[in-house]
């Protein structure tokens, strides 16, 4: 059975089923993905995990929640953008599943969907960081900040000041942007993979007795 | 042997000291370094984990042109190490994947393959060079220095590649057999919190706390570390760290390069470690001694 086909018991609202249609989209990519189905509930993830203390809903209960066809109230919490990526609950999972990479398959999911917490301003980061890309091919970290604090609140920058001037002091603060020399070219690459990486489009499947809860995994 | 160097984005930036030292220990330990061509940015985790095809291919862009140059690819950083082997694991997995991103790529008229290595000069030195040839450059063993080994996340997780995953050893045993003293530190692998420092500053600030309190705690004169991000969080952090907490840390925050570097007896301003923030006394003492010509002979007798 193709990780697809998991579908759950009852009806799904509609953003649900767009979620999940963009979700799962995301997992296909994600070499040995399709463990996700092996889950067994132990909770090493969530013991290993250095930030779980910190999130609404810990890892093992996304994929609980995930199962429950319930990604909603995954989005409506913090978890995913406090995932610091450190890969701890990923090496240690007795059943071999990717977590981490599938927390950045709900993260890029949120991304699609457009689906931004205000508390957690990882989408201003992002922008910034796009920006960045596209203009010089490289990353400028004081200009990534500025862009940033422009974005999410510029309050935050005066405590960023007394940083920044015993960084330039040790002249590790550099406002000069180096740009490669064929962005034209690096830019074409940018504009083709983003056509790519367009939301897919969402179809209802019809309801499967086999591909239902428990029976979808095994 | 000759490899291509991927600086990426940071040790161009806030990190020269990392640069610089890893240049300057490779080079005396006689590998020459060239610097890859008209590099990109390598997509960090931030677009790795919220775009990922995209990401993919800015990733795909620089293993093409390093491709051209046929030698292991080096990259200092974590990041840049995590993500260019992530992509080179995807399009490994997956033929439709590179030929999708070979798509793009054809825009700018160039093409991978997928038969790029890419490397961490810690696996580089100690797989490729070896502690034997290292022992014998040494001028100025590191005696009496206690150091607090810091992996981090991304060069051990989530493919072991070159070392274990949970008690990573390689920097451990390079700096024993530069003469220093690994200090108990079952820190070695915990997370710094990485881009959380700017989002949810007050749970990185909690972690990074932690290690740092642990490696003095364990009496350590420095830590010692692989990573700018991590490097960065440590070092640059810790007054606010002593703000929030009350802490008293001062703790030096050096890379590995550069720590070997000094017992190589390479000259203090080519390993940039005056760029740090707090001086690590003991290391500059051994830095100003004498060199020492038999250090080889000593240890294998
Ligand atoms: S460690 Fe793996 S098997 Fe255990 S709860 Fe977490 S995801 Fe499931
Ligand atoms: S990768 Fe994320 S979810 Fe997994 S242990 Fe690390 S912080 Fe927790």
């Amino acid at each position: 059975m193709r990780i697809e086909d998991i579908q759950v018991p009852g009806k799904l609202s509609k953003t649900e089923t767009e979620l999940r249609v963009s979700f799962l989209e995301h997992v296909g990519m994600i070499p040995g993905g399709e463990k996700l189905k092996a889950c067994i509930q132990c909770g090493t993830c969530t013991g290993s995990c250095p930030v779980s203390y910190a999130m609404d809903i810990p890892p093992r209960e996304l994929i609980a929640l995930f199962r429950a066809g319930d990604l909603e109230t995954i989005f409506r919490s913090n978890s995913i953008w406090t995932c610091a990526s450190c890969y701890a609950c990923q090496v240690r999972c007795p059943a071999a599943i990717k977590i981490t990479d599938i927390i950045y398959a709900l993260k890029q999911t949120a991304m699609e969907r457009k689906i931004y917490s205000r508390k957690f301003p990882v989408h201003a980061i992002y922008n910034a960081f796009m920006k960045n890309m596209r203009r010089f091919g490289r990353l400028n970290e004081p200009r990534l900040m500025t862009y940033y604090f422009l974005i999410s609140g510029f309050w935050k920058a005066f405590a960023f000041l007394p940083l920044a001037f015993r960084m330039a002091v040790k002249g590790r603060l550099d406002y000069r942007a180096s740009k490669i020399k064929d962005i034209k070219n690096l830019r074409k690459i940018l504009k083709a993979a983003e056509q790519l990486d367009m939301p897919v489009e969402y179809e209802v499947k019809p309801y499967m007795e086999s591909a239902v809860g428990y029976k979808a995994v095994g | 042997m000759q490899y291509t160097y991927y600086p990426g984005c940071s040790l161009h930036s806030a990190h020269k000291g990392y640069d610089e030292s890893c240049k300057s220990v490779f080079e005396a330990l006689g590998c020459s370094l060239q610097e890859l061509p008209d590099w990109n940015c390598c997509g960090a985790t931030i677009y790795m984990s919220n775009r990922e095809f995209t990401s993919l291919a800015v990733a795909a862009r620089n293993l093409a042109l390093a491709e051209a140059q046929q030698q292991d690819l080096v990259a200092p950083c974590s990041a840049c190490y995590r993500v260019l082997n992530k992509s080179n694991h995807y399009f490994h997995n997956s033929g439709e994947l590179l030929e999708k991103v070979n798509g793009c790529l054809a825009e700018a008229g160039l093409h991978y393959c997928g038969t790029v290595r890419v490397r961490h000069p810690l696996d580089v030195l100690i797989n490729d060079v070896g502690l034997e040839i290292i022992r014998h450059q040494v001028k100025k063993p590191l005696h009496g220095l206690k150091i607090a080994n810091y992996y981090g996340c991304q060069i051990v997780r989530p493919e072991h590649v070159f070392d274990d995953c949970e008690n990573p050893m390689t920097m451990d045993n390079l700096f024993e057999s530069l003469g220093a003293e690994n200090v108990y530190f079952p820190f070695k692998v915990s997370c710094c919190g990485g881009m959380l420092m700017t989002t949810t500053e007050n749970v990185a600030l909690r972690l990074s706390k932690e290690i740092l309190e642990n490696a003095r705690e364990n009496a350590a004169d420095c830590i010692v570390t692989t990573c700018p991000l991590c490097q960065m969080n440590l070092e640059a952090y810790q007054r606010r760290i002593n703000r929030v907490y009350g802490t008293r840390l001062s703790m030096p925050i050096l890379f590995f390069t550069q720590v070997m570097g000094v017992a190589l007896g390479i000259d203090e301003k080519r390993l940039g470690i005056s760029r740090n923030f707090y001086r690590c006394e003991r290391l500059e003492t051994i830095a100003r001694s004498a060199s020492e010509s038999h250090y080889a002979t000593t240890v294998n007798a």
